[in-house]
């Protein structure tokens, strides 16, 4: 075994030192268009949540019977009825302004709860031993074969119709998905070699989960996650249409949809301009999130660090 | 004269996303009729790229076939239509491949699998049946007319390779290409498959086109090699040529690196021992993996544990560390019991013994970068190092192993198999263990990779004092490294010794056996051994 120990100089490659790590992402995010439109958007969205309520909430509810079902791009009106008016005569664009608030505050909060809650679960099932694997997958047989509509119908006719049961009830009812996603990925990744390195490193259980196990796990997670925003989103405005959701005057935008749906043949623009907005926001949050998923990971990244190139 | 298939100035590039990768450049070689043609390069080196041309197996895009010709029988491969090329795959030009149990469909059974390769070129049903059993009788498979119903997860890995072998062989081709055809195979195994591979070529009088990695197998069976390296062929001639009169640099280097010619070391003086084996024993369920296993390992000294698949050896270091637990028997780390000990202390004794895993891709974790891959060993065990010396630290460390501080912030995918293996020993040094087990440390790299990782880990048991238990299944590799070696055999220790024991005069069959079915890479050896081989089995 005549040969010396040093890796020839042609086995390292020569990669640049990195730039901070906020200014990568940025160009990272630079690289992807759809990514950037989906992320101003978004914040446009946030944007909107936070200080519409504030700005445009006396213009929301001002009713005028006169410009009831008013078309939309009439430009003469004051901007806020650009898109329309509604049943009573209220701008359009001024009252989605203002349901984002609502809307954004139980689809993140129902998906954010039910995301902790489900993946914490789905670690422990995943990585402690059978018992507690058996009763908490139990549990999710029994939440996932009794129908969400009419828990939700149960829990919001016992309780008040308020933001935070509506959270609580749509969170319940999603966090299955949750939970046996998670752990069959866990399950999985705790026999790679990796997970057996760090216990032979004498890594803690807490360790190797949050460490090791979650950070593979996560995008998964947060793929599914976007998807569900969706999904919640459209399940709140089926609970205000059956007048267990969220009460007028307090709106949504699937309230709106729903309230629209009356005039659905004669004036179109009550429920579109609130669905598109529904949709906009989940089709920006997926390719947010599929930007992400190639960004965390160090292995597919530089699919957005390379310049593209023409085929 | 027109040879039975010629590869002439055949390049082919790969367009990927970081550039156009030249994966075969200008080759040419030409194979004829009863003769056995092996490939050798390393990983990387584009061995298969050609081979792959001649069976229509590349994928375009991203590949793309720039130039070149590949002539069976004086017809151009690559001009021909889609149509008649399906037909002479298979029946003219066949291959079996290096992983039988992933190219056997798991869902049919084998005697269907390889009749439907004569059914498929238009025999019928009932003469492909026949010929499937003769098949299966010719290539060694034992009660062959009720494993004919069989499905392939019921056969063992040689016999799956035998069952590859004989669906390649039904339509009789002209041509057998074989990639890797026994590098999943335990050595016993490898001298059996050959051998059927050669009776086979004789018989049938068919070209054999092999590619392998292995000099030790191109000895065995090659009238002619061809060594490639970076997709180029770098040299050729036939296999007694190129092996005792080198004329390429890197053919000097390829078979300056084949291990089992160094100096065998001397037994390491008398000393308390720093591992103490005793009656070892693992059972899982009614089968006992493990049993009765007893060893001591002595400070500075290598104890090598050789044994085929399925001998336990791996088993022996997981109840060791603990990963799984032992049904009885204690081994003993400075007086203290390791299967039996409390979790609180056992953390403590992790400082000590650490672990060098088989495949670096799979034991790093692909999501952390390297500083923190080797600092995590400080975060688990914070009274090592206070944190403002992490840095300066893992550089120190990396540097020991041979890699750059730059290296800290990079990812365990930016690296090649020998540096990520230098990584994972890096990350068993920051515990300063005083054992150090590996399972497989340096099987999963190429010859030239797996000499420079091996004295590194020599340098550093001079440097810092440290033993070794190494696991291998390769025996030229443990005679240069080991200074004792333990011969395991289903579960069972069968012999230990001295590394000049074991290897000059071994006492038990087995150990025989394993040292005459291990490949050398000179021919002239080679064929000594295999009379040595063919004897010891007339004897049985």
């Amino acid at each position: 075994m005549a040969v010396s120990e040093t890796p020839p100089a042609s086995e390292a490659q020569s990669i640049p030192k990195p730039p901070p790590a906020w200014l990568s992402i940025l160009r990272m995010l630079y690289r992807d268009k759809f990514a950037l439109c989906a992320a101003i958007f978004l914040i446009v969205v946030v944007f909107c949540a936070v200080f519409g309520p504030m700005l445009l909430g006396e213009a929301a509810t001002d009713q005028n019977l006169r410009g009831r079902n008013t078309p939309p791009f009439d430009f003469s009106q004051h901007w806020t009825m650009w898109l329309g008016g509604d049943a009573l005569g209220r701008p359009l664009l001024a009252r989605i302004i203002v349901a984002a608030q609502n809307t954004m505050m139980i689809a993140a909060g129902a998906v954010l709860a039910s995301l902790i809650i489900g993946t914490t679960l789905g670690l422990v099932a995943g990585y402690t031993g059978k018992a507690a694997s058996q009763v908490i997958m139990r549990l999710a047989d029994v939440i996932m074969s009794f129908p969400s509509l009419l828990l939700a119908v149960i829990v919001l006719y016992m309780l008040e119709p308020a933001v935070g049961n509506l959270i609580i009830v749509l969170a319940i009812t999603r966090i299955p998905i949750y939970l046996r996603t998670s752990r069959a990925e866990v399950l999985e990744v705790r026999e790679r070699m990796f997970v057996q390195a760090a216990q032979v490193m004498g890594a803690s259980t807490f360790r190797i989960v949050f460490r090791h196990i979650l950070p593979v796990v996560a995008p998964t997670l947060i793929t599914i996650a976007t998807l569900d925003f969706a999904f919640v989103m459209l399940a709140e405005s089926s609970l205000s249409f059956l007048g267990i959701g969220i009460q007028p005057p307090e709106i949504t935008w699937g309230l709106m949809v729903s309230q629209g749906r009356s005039y659905l043949t004669s004036a179109w623009w009550l429920s579109f301009w609130p669905g598109l907005a529904i949709i906009l926001t989940t089709l920006s949050l997926n390719l947010l999130s599929n930007w992400m998923r190639t960004a965390l990971d160090p292995v597919q990244r530089w699919r957005l660090e390379i310049s593209r190139k023409k085929k | 004269m027109s040879h039975l298939l010629e590869v002439r100035n055949l390049t082919v590039d790969f367009h990927t996303a970081q550039g156009t990768v030249h994966a075969v450049r200008d080759v040419s070689w030409h194979l004829d009729r009863g003769e056995c043609l092996a490939i050798l390069g390393e990983s990387g080196s584009g061995k298969s790229v050609s081979a792959s041309a001649v069976m229509n197996l590349i994928d375009c895009p991203p590949g793309e076939i720039v130039s070149g010709e590949i002539l069976f029988e004086g017809e151009d491969l690559l001009k021909m239509p889609s149509e008649r090329r399906r037909d002479l795959n298979g029946r003219r030009v066949a291959m079996i491949f290096q992983d039988p149990l992933s190219h056997l469909n798991p869902v049919y059974t084998v005697g269907f699998q390889i009749s439907e390769m004569m059914t498929t070129h238009g025999e019928p049903k009932d003469k492909a049946r026949a010929r499937t059993l003769e098949l299966m009788k010719r290539v060694g498979i034992p009660d062959h007319e009720n494993k004919f119903d069989q499905y392939p997860h019921q056969f063992s890995g040689g016999q799956r390779q035998r069952l590859m072998i004989a669906m390649a062989l039904a339509m009789k081709p002209d041509i057998l290409v074989a990639d890797e055809p026994t590098t999943a195979l335990d050595v016993t195994v490898q001298a059996q498959i050959l051998r059927l591979l050669e009776e086979l070529q004789a018989e049938y009088g068919m070209g054999l086109l092999l590619i392998t990695h292995d000099l030790g197998v191109v000895a065995e069976v090659a009238d002619r090699v061809v060594v490639m390296n970076a997709g180029e062929i770098v040299e050729s001639g036939t296999a007694q040529q190129v092996y005792k009169a080198p004329v390429h640099p890197y053919t000097k280097k390829l078979i300056a690196a084949v291990p089992g010619e160094g100096e065998m070391a001397e037994p390491v003086g008398q000393d308390e021992p720093v591992l103490k084996i005793d009656n070892l024993r693992k059972v899982y369920g009614g089968f006992t993996a493990l049993d009765d296993a007893t060893l001591t390992v002595l400070p500075c000294e290598t104890v090598a544990i050789v044994g085929e698949s399925g001998s336990g050896k791996s088993t022996l270091a997981k109840t060791v560390l603990r990963l799984e637990d032992a049904t009885s028997g204690a081994a003993y780390y400075d007086g203290r019991d390791l299967v039996s000990l409390p979790a609180k202390e056992l953390f403590e004794l992790r400082r000590h013994i650490q672990m060098v895993f088989q495949d670096p891709t799979q034991s790093l974790n692909p999501r952390m970068s390297v500083y923190d891959i080797v600092s995590e060993a400080f975060a688990i065990h914070p009274d090592i190092l206070p944190k403002a010396k992490w840095k300066a630290r893992v550089q120190e460390l990396l540097e020991q192993v041979g890699l750059e501080a730059a290296h800290m912030s990079r990812y365990p995918h930016q690296f090649s198999g020998g540096q990520r293996q230098r990584i994972a020993i890096a990350r068993a040094l920051a515990l300063e263990p005083q054992l150090i087990i590996c399972d497989e440390a340096v099987s999963a790299l190429d010859v030239s990779i797996q000499a420079q990782v091996i004295q590194l880990l020599k340098r550093l048991q001079k440097e810092l004092g440290l033993s070794y238990l190494f696991i291998a299944h390769d025996l030229p590799l443990v005679r240069d490294f080991a200074h004792r070696v333990v011969v395991m055999q289903g579960g069972k220790i069968v012999e230990q010794g001295p590394v000049r024991e074991i290897f000059e005069s071994p006492r038990e069959k087995y150990t025989k056996d394993l040292l005459t079915a291990s490949p050398h890479p000179d021919p002239e050896v080679q064929a000594e051994r295999r009379k040595a081989r063919m004897e010891l089995e007339k004897t049985a």
